[in-house]
Parts: structure tokens; sequence; C-alpha cells
């Protein structure tokens, strides 16, 4: 008989180990999940997981892969101190969208304005309609005790039914005969977040994602946020009686990640979607939650979490074109992935003995 | 303006029915002490594996019944990772969500466009004809009245079976459950498959009843509003009946007014719902004391027999 023996302490090995077997568990039933649908595995992972990276083409293909890292890091940084402290934001995608809406407007209302302020203004106004929209849950939960899962979730679909508004209303383009998008950031130079270096993918929010990487390393190691995060989510009353105020944890988590968000929303506006539209939102927010558990809820691991999943994403639209597989095939690898991590997680608290049980 | 009262009910009766058939499901899924947050997953499942086999095989009825193992075999997959391998059951039924939009429409590529088998209307023997009434309750398929029959069988079981009183005293304190020799982790895995089995039956019911054909993503939402009429229903079977009317009753009441060109725009007024669920789940959360008084007290626990 199988069977798992708590251990005293959590093992490092294997909180460095599990994500990697998670990958590893996600390539083989993947494989088998392209045999099921009549393609060749071997090319299929081939695509995915190493053509983006070192195939033929990927000199174009990592450039993409900045581009479609940047926002999942972001805003899978800002969940991670949540999730920690045991605060639920699943509406991520919700804060994306209205920091993109928000800030886009006061890009739109400004133009034509040729000044440098234009885009930090932006950037601020995204951050703080990301920032509004999270605490909307954060009140709500504080306030009348309503979980802040559900209350979040909901709000990604007023989000959405918003942005749809918005495109076929106010922020419709007066040049555009009618399509419901908005004006093109890219033909509003103050306003655009451009491609830095040709070919690089790299633009602002890569690099903004970059020093948050780094401020939210300090903060959680370093900083008695951090300290007090990792309380709050391990021993909550220990917590209470260090003098953590659980209702200020609720509005710094959410309002922290919802800012995060929204500023991710902002550059990828500005820069590679380059306009309001109704398909605007790809889910970078729901995947955001994939990316902030594979990299272990550690400023270090979402890097590198955010790296694969954006490799699985531009992988994804190799397989796509060349083994003319449907978009969705994608997103159940991403699925399996979380499943498979916390599958393999309970090796992190727990040792398999296989045997009778030792009578004590 | 011309809507209908009559109609507006009966149509109401039908938006509400899926969502009453998931939240029928979760309520002995939350009673058994876990929180499965995979429902829209598993609406989902149902909805495409519903529409497939009663595409190809011609029959509603087989369209339900596979929609119904689907739900629960994809359910299994949570009740795996929360029971035997101890997975946080938040982060495990945010997987199974994302896992379930993803593999449904990867089997639903080839099959949008495409029209279901009709369902009949179940057969009153002419009561159909009285006026207002009628048309109200005994004008609808068989699926509208076994998702009310469930609501009364699980609240005979909940509250006049052996078998209930252990469900809820496994959600209640697992420690104690386990003590007197039930066996929690077969009871809750049980529990889980059963709320599987009545979320791909609801999302069966929209794909193949209430729409009816395949879309992407067609829950849009469903499975986490019958997560919130779970908690609206303060854990008590005919409430459920209650928050799922009231939901599609704002539905079509939103439904209606885009239809007659009221002066709001579409977008916005597609937000009601979702907007009414929030305002919902707010005012029954208000109560701290009676919303932890009705919430099983270890809902979302993790239970080890070593500890």
């Amino acid at each position: 008989m199988m069977r798992l023996e708590p251990r005293t302490d959590p093992s490092n090995i294997m909180i460095g180990l599990t994500p990697i077997l998670a990958v590893l568990a996600t390539m083989i039933f993947g494989g088998l999940l392209f045999v099921f649908l009549g393609k060749n595995p071997f090319d299929a992972i081939r695509m995915i997981f190493w053509d983006p990276l070192l195939g033929e083409h990927a000199f174009y293909y990592r450039g993409q892969i900045l581009v479609k890292a940047a926002p999942l890091i972001m805003i899978a940084l800002g969940l991670s101190f949540g999730f920690r402290a045991g605060i639920w934001n699943i509406g991520a995608e919700g804060q994306f969208i209205m920091g993109a809406v928000i800030g886009g407007a006061t890009g739109l209302a400004l133009y034509p304005m040729d000044s440098f302020i234009v885009f930090p203004l932006m950037i601020l106004m995204g951050s703080i309609g990301g920032l509004l929209w999270g605490l909307i849950p954060a009140y709500l939960k504080i306030k009348f005790n309503a979980n802040e899962i559900l209350v979040s979730l909901m709000l990604v679909y007023v989000a959405f039914n918003f942005l749809v508004g918005m495109v076929t209303g106010p922020l419709r383009n007066p040049d555009g005969f009618n399509f419901p998008e908005s004006r093109s950031f890219q033909d509003f130079p103050s306003a655009h977040n451009p491609e830095l270096w040709s070919g690089t993918g790299i633009h602002w929010g890569v690099l903004v994602t970059l020093g948050i990487v780094i401020m939210a390393y300090i903060a959680i190691t370093r900083h008695i946020f951090g300290f007090n995060v990792r309380l709050a989510g391990q021993a909550p009353r220990a917590a209470k009686f260090a003098g953590v105020n659980p209702n200020k944890m609720i509005a710094i988590c959410l309002g922290l990640s919802g800012a995060l968000a929204g500023m991710a929303g902002l550059f990828e506006l500005t820069g590679p979607a380059g306009k309001l539209t109704t398909t605007f939102p790809v889910g970078y927010g729901f995947t955001a939650i994939i990316v902030a558990f594979l990299g272990r809820l550690h400023p270090i691991g979402i890097l590198f979490a955010g790296l694969l999943l954006a490799v699985t994403y531009v992988g994804g639209d190799i397989i796509q074109s060349q083994l003319s597989l449907p978009k969705a095939s994608i997103q159940v690898f991403q699925g399996m992935l979380l499943f498979f991590l916390l599958a393999v997680d309970v090796l992190v608290n727990f040792k398999i003995r296989i045997g009778k049980r030792i009578t004590k | 303006m011309d809507i209908s009262v009559v109609s507006l009910i009966a149509s109401l009766i039908v938006a509400a029915t899926p969502i009453l058939l998931a939240a029928t499901g979760e309520l002995i899924v939350e009673k058994s002490g876990v929180l499965n947050l995979g429902v829209e997953g598993m609406m989902i499942m149902g909805a495409i594996c519903g529409f497939i086999a009663a595409v190809n095989s011609g029959s509603p009825f087989v369209g339900f019944c596979i929609a119904a193992i689907s739900g629960a075999i994809l359910s299994l997959l949570f009740a795996i990772l929360t029971q035997y391998l101890l997975a946080n059951q938040v982060a495990s039924g945010l997987a199974l969500t994302l896992f379930g939009l993803g593999l449904a429409a990867l089997l639903g590529h080839s099959y949008s466009g495409i029209k279901p088998p009709s369902s009949p209307k179940f057969e009153w023997f002419g009561m159909s004809d009285i006026s207002i009434i009628g048309p109200i309750i005994f004008n609808h398929d068989l699926m509208v009245y076994f998702s009310v029959f469930l609501v009364l069988i699980v609240w005979i079981f909940l509250k006049f079976t052996r078998a209930g009183l252990i469900l809820r005293a496994v959600g209640e304190n697992h420690d104690a459950a386990h003590a007197l020799g039930y066996k929690v982790i077969r009871i809750r895995v049980l529990a889980i498959m059963f709320g599987g089995a009545c979320a791909g039956l609801g999302g069966a019911y929209l794909s193949l009843i209430r729409v009816p054909q395949w879309t992407e993503g067609m829950t849009a939402g469903a499975g986490w509003i019958a997560l919130a009429i779970v908690v609206f229903a303060s854990w008590k079977p005919w409430r459920l009946i209650l928050g799922a009317y009231l939901f599609g009753g704002v539905t079509i009441l939103q439904l209606n007014l885009q239809a007659n060109g009221f002066a709001i725009p579409v977008s916005y007024l597609s937000m009601a719902p979702y907007l009414v669920t929030i305002v919902v789940l707010v005012i029954m959360s208000a109560d701290r004391t009676r919303a932890s008084v009705n919430a099983p007290a270890s809902l979302g626990k993790i239970f080890h027999a070593s500890s």
C-alpha cells in the first residue's frame, strides 16, 4: 500500500523540483493528447517548447516571447502577494481590461497632444483604473464579508461589457468607419509604446516588468510587508497578534494586484495590441494565475514561469499554423500544467511511503 | 415596449434551469465540506460532450446522460487532487475551470453552427392550455421539472436520511466524522462526482435547449453564478430555486429590454446579471454571524487522517 507521511519541514529540494516534474508530466500527457488528435506528438512538443527558443525562425519568436511574458509576469507578481496571504484575486483579467480602458481613455482624451507627459500619465491612470477595480472586491470583502473570489470574477464580465460599451460608444474612432474599435495608438506618437530595439520585442512594459520583479523580490524577502504577507497566509492568528491588520492586508493585496494588472493592460494596449477592440482581452489575467503558482509565488520563480508560459503561447501559435490545430489546444496544455503542478506539490509536504503502516 | 409577463416568467424558468442544476450539485459538494470552484469548467464540458453525443445519436436524452458522465469524470480529477493529493481546493478548482474551458473549446472545434436535436415538451395531458398557469408551469421540457425534482430529492436526502446526516457531519467536522469511523475521503469523492454530474447536466441544458447550439465559452460565467447562488441560498436547497429564478429573471428582463431597443446600450444591460449576483452576494454575506452559522464548518479545509 502507498500512503503519505507528513514531513516535519517542507522539502526544499521538492520546492525546486516539482515545477520541473510538472512540466515533464505535461509534455508526456500533452503528447498523448496530440496522438489523440492524430498528430505526431514529438513534432508538436518540439514546436511548442523548442522552436520558439532555438528553432529556425527563433529570431522572430524570441521577441514575441518577451512581449507575451511581460504582462503575464507583471500580473502574476501582483497576484502572488495575495495568494500567499490567502486572498484570492482571480479577476485580474477584469483589472487588466479596466487599466487599458481608463489609461487608454486618458490618452485618447488628450489626442493629438504632443508632449512627453502623455504616456506616463496614461500609465498612471491605467494603474489607478486597475487599482480601483481591484479595490471593489476588497471593499465588499472588508465591509460586507462578500467572497472576493466570486466578486472579482463577476467583475471580469462587467469590465468586458464596459469595454464593449466604450469601443462602440465614447471611445470609438471618429475617423474609423463605425468599426467597434478605438483610435490606433501607433498613430499617436506621444502615447505609443513602441518596440525599443527592433526585433527584440522589448517595449517599456518589459523594462518596467523587470524592475517590478526586483522590487517584488526585495519586498517579499527583505521587507516587513513581505514578512507580514507570509505570516498572514501561514498563521493568520499569529499575524493578528503581531499587529497585522487583516482588513488592511486585503485592501493592499487586492489593490496592488489590481494596479499591476491595470498597468500591464495599459502597456499591452499602447504597444502590442495597438488599439482597444472587443478582442483586446486574450486571457492573460487567467493564465497569470498559472504563472503565479508555477513560479511558487516567488518573484524569481514567476519570472521563469512567465517566460515558460510565454513560450507555450508562441508555440501554440506555431502548432496552430503548422499542424492546423485549434488555438484551444494550448489552453488545454496550460490547464494540464497547473493540474500536474498541484498534483506533484504533495511531495513538498509529504513523503510517499510504500508498505504497511508502522504502528507506534 | 411590449413585454408579456407570462412569456417572461416562462422563459426565466428556462434561463434559470442550467444554473439551478449546477447549484444543486455544488450544494451537496459544499455540504460535504469541499469547495469546488471548477463548476464553470465542468459545465462547459457537459455542454460540449452532451452536444456532441446528442448530435451524433440524434437523442437529447443520450446527450444529457453523456453530459452528466463527462462532468463527473472531470470532477474526479478535482477529487483526486484535493482528496488524495491534498492540493489546495481553490487552486485546484481554478485549474479545473481553465482546463475544462480549453478542452471544451478543443472538442467543440468542429461543432459550431450545428443545430442539436430538439427536446420535446413534457406532456401534461392538455394542462398547458390553461390560461396563464399553463404556459408558465405546464409547457416546459422534462429537464425543467427534473431540476426542481432534484432540489426536492436533495432536500429529502439532507434532511431525512441517515446518509444525508453523515454527509453533513463530514462537512461540519471531518475529524469527528473520521473518529466515528465514516470514510471521509470516500464520501467527499462521491459528493464531488455528484456535483460534477449536475454541473454537466446544467451545461448540456445550455447547449441543447436554452441556446441551443455550441459556441466557445458559452457558459459565460454561469458556473460562477451557480457558486454565488449556493451562498445566496445559505446552503438550503429550497432557496436555490429562489436564487436561480431571480437570476433567470434578471437575465430575461435585460434580454427583453435589449430586444425592445431600450435606451441603455446593450453592453451595459449585459452587465446586469453579474452586478445582481454581486449585490445578492453582498446582502447575504453582510450578516457575518448568520453566514458563519449556515456555512459548513469544514468548508475548504484539507483532511488527512494522520494529523
